[in-house]
C-alpha cells in the first residue's frame, strides 16, 4: 500500500483510458501525456498501460508502506526519497517506510509516478482511469486526498537504475508548436481570420485542465455572415449541437480557442476550426499556463507522417529498455 | 439534404447531415450510425450519433482515412433509401416543474440572464407566446420528445420535441453561463431540452427537476447497473409532471433501490409520424400505458 500524506493539486489514477463510451458522453480519459506514462511503465517492466499517478503542477507526498520500485517521468520536478534527490525517467527502489516527495515544478506540467505492479484500484468499464466529472474509476472516482491508501498490483523485479536515454525523452518546447489539421466548421470564418489564427502568438490561459486547454492573445476571428440555421442559436459561433473530436479547437464567441483533451465534453454547440493532430496531443498535457504557443497548419499526409514518427520514438524507447 | 464529410484531425471523421436541425437529419444520423455499427469496420473505435450529424473515431494505424471515408460515404448514401422503421422504446420521466432547488439556483444567477426580473419559466413562457407559465409547462410535457443525442458529460441527453417546427419550444441560453446547476435539472436551450446528469456549470434555462437518476458509474440503482447511462439516441421520452409529494416518494424509492422507470418497447415509423404527427403521438404515448 501507498499512503497519501499530501495529495498535490489534482493527483489522479490514470492509465491509457476507457475507449468505447464516448457516444454516452463518457470520454476516454487516461494520461494526458501518454508517452510519459508508457515510458514510466516500461522502465518497471509493467504493462505499458498499467495505472499510475498523474500529478499536475505540484507533486504529492507519499509514504510507501511496502518496498517497491518506482519511476517518475513527464515534467521536470525534483524527485526526493526521504529528502534525497533522485534521477527522473529512471527505475528507482524505495524501501518500506520511506517517503516520496517532490520539489517545485520546473519544466512541463504533469508528472507520472508509476509503481511496479501498477496502482491496483478496481477496473471500471475496462479501465482504472479517473473521470472526475463523472465520479468514475480511479480512486473512488475522485482526485487523491490525504489519508488515502492505494493498493499495488503484483510486482516483478527489474534492474534498479536503468533509465530512458536522454535523447528519447520528449520535452516541452517554448514557444510550443501544435500542428493543426484545419477542417470541421472552418468555413464559418473568413480566410483572413484563419490566417491570423496561424500567424498569431497565443498563450495558454489559466483555464487549462484535463477537459480542455484555453488560449488567449490572438486576434478575434471574423465570421462569414449567415442566416442562423434552425436549432443552432443566434451567435455566429453557434452550430446545431454536434459531436466533438478529441483535439478539436472551438472558439466560443470567436474569442478564445479551446482545445478538447482526454476528458473532453463529447458534444456541444460551438463551431470548431480543425483539430490538433494525434501526434501532438501529449505535448498539450505538458503545457503550463502562459506558455507561448503557435499553431502550425498541416495536411492529412503530414499528420499521418507525424503519427508514424511518434510511434517510432515509442519503439526506440521500448528497444532501449528491452 | 447531402451529407458533408470532414476529418477532425487524423482520428475522426465528422459527417454533417444538415446544418439545421430537422427530423430527416436526425433520422439520417441514427440510421447511418446503426449501419456503421452493424458493419463492424476494422479500425473504428467510437461511433457517436449527433442531432443532425455523426462522428466516427478510427485508428489510422488500422484503417487509412481515405478508406474509412469511402466506407462511411457508401453507408450514408445507402441509408437515404433505408426503411424508415426504428425499433425503439418509450420512457416516462417524472418532472417536478418549478421546484425549489432550480428556483434557488436561478435566483443566484439573475445577473447572467436576459430577463433578470422574471424566472426562467416566466421568460420562456413569454417569448413562446404562452399566456401563463402553466400553459408553457403543459406545452413542454404534453408531447413526446426524441433523444436526439447523448453526450456532453456523463450521459446527458438532448431531447427534440415531436411536434411541427412552428410549435417547437425555443429559448436562448443564458447570456453568460451559470457556474452551478443542480443535478437532475431539466434545462432548455435553443430547441433542445436536456437533463443535467451531474451537478455543474450550464447555460440552459431551468424548468424543473427529476428525482430519477439517469447516470451512475456504479453500483447505483438496479436499472442503471448494466447500462450506466439510461438514454440512447432514438429513445422517445414523455415528461410526466409530478408534485412535491410524488417527488419525495420517488426519491425515497430510488434511495431504497425500489424504483423502476416506466419503459415500454415501441416500433417507430417515420412515414406515419410525418403524415400526422399529433395522431401518431397518441399512439406513442398509448404504448406507455397499454399493459
Amino acid at each position: 500500500m501507498i499512503k497519501v500524506i499530501k495529495p498535490g493539486l489534482a493527483t489522479t489514477v490514470q492509465d491509457l483510458g476507457r475507449p468505447g463510451y464516448y457516444h454516452l458522453g463518457i470520454p476516454v480519459s487516461g494520461a494526458m501525456d501518454r508517452l510519459a506514462l508508457r515510458s514510466a511503465n516500461l522502465l518497471l517492466g509493467n504493462d505499458e498501460g498499467a495505472a499510475a499517478l498523474e500529478a499536475v503542477f505540484m507533486g504529492p507526498e507519499l509514504v510507501f508502506e511496502t518496498a517497491a520500485q518506482i519511476a517518475v517521468t513527464g515534467a521536470d520536478m525534483p524527485i526526493k526519497i526521504d529528502g534525497v534527490v533522485q534521477p527522473a525517467w529512471t527505475a528507482l527502489a524505495i524501501k518500506a517506510g520511506q517517503t516520496l516527495s517532490f520539489g517545485f515544478l520546473q519544466v512541463g506540467a504533469r508528472i507520472y509516478i508509476a509503481v511496479a505492479g501498477g496502482i491496483d484500484v478496481p477496473v471500471v468499464r475496462g479501465s482504472r482511469s479517473t473521470y472526475l466529472i463523472g465520479a468514475m474509476g480511479g480512486y473512488q472516482g475522485r482526485a487523491l486526498a490525504a489519508g488515502d491508501r492505494l493498493p499495488l498490483g503484483r510486482q516483478t523485479q527489474v534492474a534498479t537504475g536503468r533509465s530512458v536515454p536522454e535523447q528519447l525523452r520528449r520535452r516541452p518546447q517554448t514557444p510550443a508548436q501544435l500542428r493543426v489539421l484545419p477542417g470541421i466548421y472552418v468555413q464559418r470564418i473568413t480566410a483572413g481570420a484563419l490566417e491570423y489564427f496561424f500567424a498569431d502568438e497565443w498563450k495558454v490561459a489559466s483555464e487549462a485542465d484535463r477537459m480542455g486547454y484555453r488560449f488567449r492573445g490572438g486576434r478575434p476571428v471574423e465570421f462569414v455572415p449567415r442566416e442562423p440555421p434552425f436549432g443552432a442559436g443566434n451567435d455566429p459561433s453557434n452550430i446545431v449541437d454536434s459531436p466533438y473530436a478529441y483535439g478539436s479547437i472551438q472558439i466560443p464567441g470567436g474569442l478564445e480557442p479551446i482545445i478538447l483533451h482526454r476528458d473532453a465534453v463529447s458534444a456541444g454547440g460551438y463551431f470548431t476550426i480543425g483539430a490538433v493532430i494525434s501526434a501532438d496531443m501529449d505535448l498539450i498535457g505538458q503545457m503550463q499556463p502562459n506558455t507561448p504557443t503557435r499553431f502550425v497548419k498541416v495536411d492529412m499526409a503530414a499528420a499521418l507522417a507525424a503519427r508514424k514518427e511518434r510511434a517510432a520514438l515509442l519503439d526506440r524507447i521500448r528497444a532501449s529498455l528491452r | 439534404m447531402t451529407t458533408r464529410f470532414t476529418f477532425a484531425g487524423d482520428e475522426h471523421l465528422l459527417a454533417v447531415c444538415d446544418e439545421e436541425m430537422s427530423f430527416p437529419a436526425f433520422f439520417k444520423s441514427l440510421a447511418v450510425t446503426r449501419a456503421i455499427k452493424a458493419r463492424a469496420i476494422d479500425g473504428v473505435t467510437e461511433i457517436c450519433p449527433g442531432n443532425a450529424s455523426y462522428q466516427v473515431r478510427f485508428d489510422p494505424d488500422r484503417i487509412h482515412p481515405d478508406d474509412i471515408l469511402r466506407e462511411v460515404q457508401a453507408l450514408d448514401l445507402a441509408a437515404t433509401d433505408a426503411a424508415p422503421v426504428l425499433p425503439t422504446r418509450v420512457i416516462e420521466i417524472p418532472v417536478y416543474y418549478r421546484d425549489p432547488w432550480t428556483h434557488a439556483t436561478l435566483m443566484r444567477f439573475r445577473e447572467r440572464h436576459q430577463d433578470p426580473d422574471a424566472t426562467d419559466l416566466e421568460y420562456a413562457a413569454r417569448i413562446n407566446n404562452c399566456k401563463s407559465v402553466e400553459e408553457f409547462i403543459h406545452a413542454h410535457h404534453a408531447s413526446p420528445w426524441f433523444v436526439s443525442m447523448v453526450g456532453f458529460v456523463a450521459g446527458v441527453p438532448w431531447f427534440y420535441q415531436m411536434v411541427e417546427r412552428a410549435r417547437q419550444l425555443q429559448v436562448p441560453k443564458y447570456v453568460r453561463p451559470r457556474t452551478d446547476t443542480p443535478r437532475h435539472t431539466i434545462g432548455h436551450g435553443g430547441c433542445f431540452t436536456a437533463i443535467y446528469s451531474v451537478r455543474g456549470a450550464g447555460g440552459y434555462q431551468m424548468f424543473g427537476i427529476t428525482p430519477m437518476p439517469i447516470y451512475d458509474p456504479g453500483p447505483g440503482p438496479r436499472y442503471l447497473r448494466e447500462v450506466m447511462v439510461l438514454f440512447s439516441p432514438g429513445d422517445i421520452v414523455k415528461f410526466k409532471p409530478i408534485d412535491r409529494a410524488e417527488y419525495d416518494a420517488i426519491s425515497a424509492a430510488v434511495a431504497g433501490d425500489a424504483y423502476t422507470p416506466r419503459i415500454r418497447p415501441f416500433t417507430f415509423d417515420q412515414r406515419e409520424f410525418a403524415r400526422d404527427i399529433a395522431a401518431y403521438n397518441v399512439r406513442v404515448l398509448g404504448a406507455l400505458h397499454d399493459d
